[in-house]
C-alpha cells in the first residue's frame, strides 16, 4: 500500500516531465549488462574521511557485484564539478565528460538543471528507487523548492543540529534569538563555518527563516533590489550584533564543519553545529568528540533537506554511475551509513516498508546516547529557495568577506 | 710486451700541423715524423698549446681551439676519424683511472671487445699485470694505490688498448722525484718494445733527455 | 680539418631546444589563454569581443584590497625574512660545528612538501596545538585554547613564518652552493689578514659575490611566496584569502562568469610579481649603493659573538619547528584519542592508517608514478643537455640561465588556466601525459641547476682518455660519466621527485581532477578532516622524497663501497 502511495505520489511530483531518455536504454538489466568494466568518476565532497571509507568501501561492493570501478574525486567545494562539467559544455566536448556522477543538492542541483547539464531522468530505472520514503521525506522530490524530477537519486538525510560537551554547558540555546544571549554570555565560545561551506550558509539561511518578515517568501525565487533589502535586514543586523562575540571575534571563521567539531572537541568552541543528526554519537564513537557530547534542536524546527547524487549530461560511464546509484540506496548501502560507527547518515528509504531482511538491517543499528529519537529533533523546516542562498553567501562576502 | 694486440709497423707523421685559438695561432705548422719505437719530444713553456696539439692528434681538441693539417699514422690519414676509430693511446698528467671500477675493470675497459670471452680478457689482463709487477692488484680499488702503482697500470690501460702510437701529455711532473725516474723508464721501455711511434711533450728537459730522441721547441714565434 | 663530435650528436643537438621548448610553450600557451580572457575573450563563454569588463569588476571587488594587502605583506615578509635569516647565519657562523651541522641536516629540510610542512606547523603553534599542549595546563594555566589567532591569522604571519620555514633552507642551499665559485674562503683570509672581524669581513667581502649568484634564487622566493596556494589554504585567512587563492576560488566557482574575474586576477597576479621582483631589484640597487660606501669606510667590526648567538640560535630554532612539524604529524597519525590539554595522546592506534589503507596505497602510487616519471624524464633531458653542452663545448648563458628559471618566476596561477583550456582544446586534459608534462615543467629546473654544476666540473680528460682508448660517446656516457656522476645524478632525480611530490595546483589543473596524489588529498583533508587522517597523509607525503634522498645517498654509497674515491661526497 505505502508502495503504492509512493508511486503515485512520485509521479504526480514527476507530473508534465520529459519522458525518459529512452526505454530501451533504461532497462535495468542493459543498464547492469554495460555497466561492467565501466570506470566511475564520482565527485564528491571529500572533507571528512568517514564518508570518504564510506564511498571506498561502496565502490568495493559494486566492484565484486558489477565489476564497476570507483574512483572517488575529492571534491572541497561541489561547484567544483559543476564549473568543470558547465566548462565541458562550452568547450563543446558533449561526451566523454570526466565527471560521472556528483553528490549535489541545492544551488548546484538547481544549477546544473538550469543549464541543462544533468542525465535524465533515469531514477525510475533504479529498482532501489521505490523504497524511498517519499511520503515521510517530501524532500526527496523537491530539492531547495526545485522539483527533482528524476534527475537525481535521493542518497542521504540531513537536517541541522547543534552539537554540545554536556559536561561543559548545561543550557544550550534554544532559539536564534536565545543564540545571540548565550555568545554574549560566551564571549569567543561559538563560531560558524565560512560560507560557501555548507554548514555556514545553511546556518545563516536557519537564521533568515527564524528572523524574516515573510518566511513564506523564501520558497519563492529571491527577489531584487529593496525587497531582498528588506527581507534580509534582520539576517545583517542580527550578524552584525553576533559577530563579536564568536570565535576569534568573528574575524576569523572556520574553514568547514569538520574543522568545527575539531574546535569542538579541542575546547576551542562550546558548539558546532551539524548537519547529521548521528553526527556527534558518530564522532564520540570515533574517538574524535568526548562521550559526553550531546546534540540539542532549535524549538522553531531546524533546516532539514535530502542529499543526492545526479549524472552530468556528457559522463562517460552512464550506466556504471547508474549501478552505483542504485546500489547507494539499497538497504544494505543506507543502513551502513546510517550506522553511526561508519558515517551516521539518515536513511533516505522507508524503512517500515522493507522486507524482513532489510528491516533487520535497520534494527540492528547501536544506539547511542547522543543519538535523538525523531520525535526528538523537532519539525524540519524547508530549505530556501537556492538563489536566496547565492544571493545572502555573495551579500555575506561583500560584507564580511573582505 | 704482450699486451699490445699486433705490432704495428708505421710512422706517426704530422703535415703542416697548426694550433690556433681564436684565430691567433699557438702552434705550427709543424712537420715532423716519428719511427715505430721513437720517442719525440716536443718541449715547450706551459699553456703554448701542447697538450692541445695532442688533444688535435688524437680527435679530443677541445672545440674552443681549431685545429688543422695533416696527421698520418702509416699510410693512413687519421686526422677526419672519430676518435675511437683512431688508436691512438694517451697518458696524461693525472693516471684519470676510473675510480668506480677496480683495477682489473679499468683495464679491461681498455682491452678491445675483440678479445672475446671472459676468460680470455682476464688471461690477459692477468699477464699485463704480472709482467709490470703488479700481480694481484687485479681487485684493488685504484684509489688504494700509490702513485707510481696507479701510473704503471695507466699505461697498461693504454698499452692493452692496442693503440698504433702513443702520446704523453707531461705524464710524469706529478710524480716525485724518486718515482719519475722509474715511471719515465717503464713508459718508454714499453713504448720501445711495442714499436710505437710517441710522442712525448712537456717542459722537463730531463724527460726529454730520458727519452733519448729528437727535440723540437714549440710554441708560438 | 675535423672537429672531435661535429659530426655526431644528431639527437643530442635537438636536446636544449626540446627542453626549452617543453616548458616554455605550455607557459606562454597558458599565459595566452589566460590573457585573453582576462580582456574579455572566451568564446566558449560568450566572451567575444576585448574590454576591461572584468577588470573593472576586479578593481572592485570588494575582496580585493585584503587580498592583496596579505599577498604582499606575508609574501615580502617571508622572503625578507629568509634571506636576511640566511646572511646572518652564514656571515656569523661559518665555519663554526653548528655551521656544518646544520649544512648536514639541510636535506631533510629541502625535501619535505610545503603542504607537509604547512600543516605540521599548523599542528604544531595553533592555540590548540602541540607546543600550546606541552606547556598547558601546568605552566600556561589554559584548560582550553587561547582564543588568539596564531593560524589563519589577519596578517598572513602564520603563512609568512611558513614560507619561511620552507624557503629558507632553499635559499641556504643556493647561498651555500655559491660559497665555493665566489672563493669565500681566500676572500676571508684576505680580509682577516687585513684585520677584518669575522662577520663584518664576510659581509664586506663575500657577501657581494655571493648575493650575485643567488640572486636568481631569491627572486624565485619571491615569486613563490607571493603565489603560493597549497601552504596557503593552510595556514593564511579566509576572509580573504591571498590573492592566489581568491583567483583559484574564482576558477572553481559554478558561475562561470566569474572566470574572466579569475583570468584578470591571474594576470594582476604576474603583475603583482613582476612589480615586486623590480622593486626588489631597485632596492639591491640602493642597498648596494650604500654597502659600497660602508665596505671602504674601514670599520673591520668585532669578533661577532653576539651575531653569531643571536643568528645561530634563530636557525637552530627553525630547524627545531621543522623537525617538531614533521613529528607532530607522525604522533597524530598514530594518535587514538588526544583531547586537550593533554601533552601526549592517551593511546595509540593504528586505526587511522588501516582505515585508509585503500585511499593511502591509491594517492601513493600515483605519487610515485607521477614523481619518478617526472623526475626520470627531468633527468634525460637535463642529461641530455648537459651532454650535448659537453660534447659541443657550449657554454650557459646568463639568458639561457633565466630561460631555466622562468617555470620558477611565473606563478603558476598565472598560466596554469589557460594551459588547462588549451589542454581541453586538445583533448589532453586529465591524462597521465599531461599530468606528468606538467610537472616536469617544475622539476626540471631543479634538477637541472642541481646536476649542472657537478657535471660541468667532471674532469673531461677522463672522457678523452676513454676515447682515445677506443671507447665511443655513447660507451663513455654510460660507462664511465654515469657511474663517476651517480651520487649527483640519483639526488638530482630525488629532488626531481621532491618538488613532484610537492605540486598541487599543476596535479589540480592539469589531472582535470581525476588524479588523487598524497598532495591533493592533504589539501583536501586539510580544511578540516580528522588530525589523524590528515597526519596519516601529510606523513606518508614528507616521508617519501625523505626516502628518495635517502637512496640517493645510500645506493652510491653501497655500489661504490669498494671504491675510495668515490665513497665520501666531495
Amino acid at each position: 500500500m505505502r508502495l503504492l502511495r509512493a508511486i503515485a505520489l512520485f509521479s504526480a511530483v514527476l507530473g508534465i516531465s520529459a519522458p525518459p531518455a529512452s526505454a530501451e536504454a533504461l532497462k535495468w538489466d542493459v543498464i547492469a549488462a554495460k555497466a561492467k568494466d565501466q570506470t566511475v568518476y564520482w565527485n564528491a565532497w571529500g572533507g571528512d574521511e568517514r564518508i570518504n571509507a564510506y564511498i571506498a568501501w561502496a565502490g568495493e561492493r559494486i566492484w565484486n557485484d558489477y565489476g564497476v570501478t570507483l574512483r572517488h574525486v575529492k571534491l572541497s567545494d561541489t561547484g567544483e564539478a559543476v564549473s568543470r562539467v558547465l566548462a565541458e559544455k562550452t568547450a563543446g566536448r558533449d561526451s566523454d565528460g570526466s565527471v560521472d556522477l556528483i553528490w549535489i543538492n541545492g544551488e548546484n542541483f538547481a544549477a546544473m538543471k538550469r543549464n541543462q547539464l544533468l542525465f535524465g531522468p533515469f531514477t525510475q530505472a533504479l529498482p532501489n528507487f521505490k523504497l524511498v520514503d517519499f511520503a515521510g521525506k517530501p524532500t526527496t522530490l523537491v530539492d531547495f523548492t526545485v522539483p527533482v524530477e528524476g534527475l537525481e537519486a535521493p542518497w542521504g538525510m540531513a537536517k541541522i543540529n547543534f552539537v554540545y560537551d554536556s559536561a561543559r554547558i548545561q543550557t544550550p540555546p534554544r532559539s536564534i534569538p536565545e543564540f545571540l544571549d548565550w555568545a554574549k554570555a560566551n564571549k569567543g565560545r561559538f563560531t560558524y563555518p565560512a560560507p560557501p561551506d555548507f554548514i555556514g550558509s545553511t546556518f545563516l539561511k536557519q537564521v533568515m527563516i527564524e528572523l524574516t518578515p515573510d518566511p513564506a517568501a523564501l520558497q519563492k525565487p529571491a527577489p531584487e533590489g529593496a525587497a531582498f533589502d528588506t527581507a534580509t535586514a534582520p539576517l545583517w543586523s542580527y550578524l552584525e550584533a553576533l559577530h563579536p562575540h564568536l570565535w576569534r571575534g568573528g574575524k576569523i571563521f572556520p574553514a568547514s564543519g569538520t574543522a568545527q567539531m575539531q574546535m569542538l572537541d579541542d575546547g576551542e568552541v562550546d558548539i558546532a553545529i551539524s548537519f547529521y543528526p548521528s553526527d556527534a554519537a558518530s564522532l564520540a564513537q570515533n574517538g574524535r568528540l568526548p562521550e559526553s557530547a550531546r546534540i540539542f534542536v532549535l524549538e522553531g524546527g531546524t533546516i532539514g533537506n535530502t542529499h543526492f547524487v545526479a549524472i552530468p549530461y556528457n559522463a562517460r560511464a552512464k550506466e556504471g554511475a547508474m549501478v552505483l546509484a542504485n546500489f547507494l540506496m539499497s538497504p544494505e548501502a543506507q543502513a551502513r551509513k546510517q550506522d553511526t560507527a561508519v558515517w551516521g547518515d539518515q536513511t533516505v528509504l522507508d524503512v517500515a516498508g522493507l522486507d524482513p531482511a532489510g528491516k533487520k538491517r535497520f534494527d540492528a543499528l547501536p544506539a547511542h546516547p547522543a543519538l535523538l529519537p525523531p520525535e526528538a529533533l523537532g519539525p524540519t523546516l524547508l530549505e530556501p529557495h537556492p538563489s536566496w542562498m547565492t544571493r545572502i553567501e555573495a551579500e555575506w562576502q561583500r560584507r564580511f568577506g573582505g | 710486451m704482450s699486451a699490445a694486440l699486433e705490432s704495428y709497423q708505421g710512422s706517426l707523421v704530422l703535415r703542416g700541423v697548426e694550433i690556433s685559438l681564436a684565430e691567433r695561432r699557438l702552434i705550427g705548422p709543424l712537420n715532423l715524423s716519428v719511427a715505430p719505437g721513437e720517442i719525440v719530444t716536443l718541449m715547450g713553456p706551459s699553456g703554448c698549446g701542447k697538450s692541445s696539439l695532442l688533444g688535435y692528434l688524437c680527435g679530443t681538441l677541445d672545440p674552443a681551439f681549431r685545429g688543422a693539417g695533416q696527421v698520418m699514422l702509416g699510410a693512413d690519414e687519421i686526422s677526419t676519424l672519430l676518435p675511437e676509430r683512431r688508436r691512438v693511446g694517451i697518458l696524461f698528467q693525472d693516471d684519470l683511472l676510473f675510480p668506480h671500477l677496480s683495477v682489473a675493470d679499468n683495464l679491461a675497459f681498455g682491452l678491445p671487445a675483440s678479445v672475446r670471452g671472459r676468460p680470455a680478457r682476464r688471461a690477459r689482463i692477468e699477464a699485463a699485470l704480472i709482467e709490470a709487477d703488479l700481480e694481484g692488484f687485479a681487485d684493488r680499488d685504484p684509489a688504494t694505490l700509490s702513485g707510481g702503482q696507479r701510473a704503471r697500470i695507466a699505461l697498461l690501460r693504454t698499452l692493452l688498448s692496442a693503440p698504433r702510437a702513443l702520446l704523453l701529455d707531461e705524464p710524469f711532473s706529478k710524480l716525485d722525484a724518486r718515482l719519475r725516474d722509474r715511471v719515465r723508464r717503464f713508459v718508454f721501455e714499453h713504448a720501445r718494445r711495442n714499436a710505437l711511434p710517441s710522442l712525448l711533450v712537456t717542459h722537463d728537459p730531463a724527460d726529454a733527455q730520458a727519452a733519448g730522441g729528437k727535440v723540437f721547441e714549440v710554441g708560438p714565434g | 680539418m675535423s672537429r672531435a663530435g661535429t659530426p655526431r650528436g644528431g639527437v643530442l643537438r635537438h636536446a636544449p631546444g626540446l627542453t626549452l621548448g617543453l616548458f616554455l610553450v605550455p607557459i606562454a600557451a597558458g599565459l595566452v589563454g589566460t590573457w585573453l580572457p582576462a580582456f574579455g575573450y572566451l568564446p566558449a563563454l560568450g566572451g567575444t569581443s576585448l574590454g576591461f569588463e572584468s577588470w573593472r569588476a576586479l578593481l572592485n571587488h570588494t575582496s580585493l584590497p585584503g587580498a592583496m594587502r596579505l599577498t604582499l605583506t606575508s609574501g615580502i615578509l617571508a622572503s625578507a625574512l629568509s634571506l636576511a635569516l640566511v646572511i646572518a647565519f652564514v656571515a656569523s657562523c661559518h665555519g663554526t660545528r653548528l655551521y656544518r651541522r646544520l649544512r648536514r641536516a639541510l636535506t631533510p629540510l629541502l625535501a619535505v612538501p610545503h603542504v607537509a610542512m604547512a600543516i605540521g606547523l599548523a599542528f604544531l603553534i595553533a592555540p590548540s596545538g602541540w607546543l600550546a599542549r606541552l606547556i598547558s595546563p601546568w605552566a600556561s594555566g589554559w584548560t582550553t585554547p587561547p582564543d588568539v589567532a596564531i593560524v589563519n591569522d589577519p596578517y598572513g604571519l602564520a603563512l609568512a613564518f611558513g614560507l619561511v620555514v620552507k624557503e629558507m633552507p632553499y635559499l641556504l642551499l643556493m647561498t651555500m652552493a655559491a660559497l665555493g665559485q665566489a672563493q669565500a674562503d681566500q676572500r676571508m683570509a684576505v680580509a682577516r689578514a687585513l684585520g677584518y672581524g669575522p662577520v663584518v669581513g664576510w659581509l664586506k667581502t663575500v657577501l657581494p659575490a655571493v648575493y650575485a649568484q643567488i640572486r636568481l634564487p631569491v627572486y624565485a622566493v619571491i615569486a613563490y611566496s607571493l603565489s603560493v596556494v597549497d601552504m596557503a589554504m593552510v595556514l593564511a585567512p579566509a576572509t580573504p584569502p591571498p590573492l592566489a587563492v581568491l583567483i583559484l576560488r574564482w576558477f572553481n566557482d559554478p558561475d562561470l562568469s566569474l572566470r574572466f574575474l579569475a583570468a584578470a586576477g591571474a594576470v594582476l597576479q604576474l603583475f603583482t610579481v613582476i612589480l615586486a621582483i623590480a622593486a626588489w631589484n631597485l632596492s639591491e640597487r640602493v642597498v648596494m649603493r650604500l654597502g659600497r660606501r660602508w665596505i671602504v669606510e674601514g670599520w673591520r667590526g668585532g669578533g661577532g659573538g653576539l651575531a653569531r648567538h643571536m643568528a645561530g640560535g634563530a636557525m637552530s630554532l627553525l630547524y627545531a619547528v621543522a623537525g617538531l612539524s614533521v613529528a607532530v604529524l607522525g604522533i597524530w597519525s598514530l594518535a587514538g584519542r588526544w583531547r586537550y590539554p593533554g601533552a601526549f595522546p592517551a593511546d595509540i592506534s593504528f586505526g587511522a592508517w588501516t582505515r585508509h589503507l585503500h585511499d593511502l596505497l591509491w594517492a601513493t602510487s600515483t605519487t610515485l608514478i607521477v614523481g619518478l616519471a617526472a623526475a626520470g624524464l627531468a633527468l634525460a633531458l637535463a642529461l641530455a643537455c648537459l651532454e650535448n653542452e659537453r660534447r659541443r663545448a657550449l657554454r650557459t648563458t646568463n639568458r639561457a640561465l633565466w630561460l631555466l628559471y622562468t617555470p620558477l618566476l611565473v606563478p603558476q596561477v598565472a598560466f596554469l588556466f589557460g594551459f588547462q583550456v588549451i589542454a581541453v582544446r586538445a583533448g589532453i586534459d586529465g591524462t597521465w601525459g599531461t599530468l606528468i608534462w606538467s610537472h616536469v615543467l617544475f622539476v626540471l629546473p631543479y634538477v637541472f641547476l642541481s646536476l649542472a654544476e657537478p657535471y660541468r666540473a667532471l674532469d673531461e680528460r677522463y672522457a678523452r682518455a676513454a676515447m682515445c682508448l677506443g671507447a665511443t660517446p655513447n660507451r663513455v656516457f654510460w660507462r664511465v660519466k654515469v657511474p663517476m656522476l651517480l651520487r649527483p645524478i640519483l639526488i638530482a632525480f630525488a629532488i626531481g621527485f621532491a618538488i613532484s611530490v610537492a605540486q598541487y595546483l599543476p596535479t589540480v589543473f592539469a589531472g582535470g581532477g581525476r588524479f588523487v596524489t598524497l598532495t591533493t588529498e592533504a589539501v583536501a583533508l586539510s580544511g578540516g578532516g580528522d588530525r589523524r587522517v590528515v597526519g596519516v597523509f601529510a606523513f606518508v607525503q614528507a616521508a617519501l622524497p625523505l626516502l628518495a634522498f635517502a637512496a640517493a645517498f645510500a645506493v652510491p654509497a653501497w655500489i661504490f663501497r669498494h671504491r675510495h674515491a668515490l665513497r665520501l661526497p666531495s
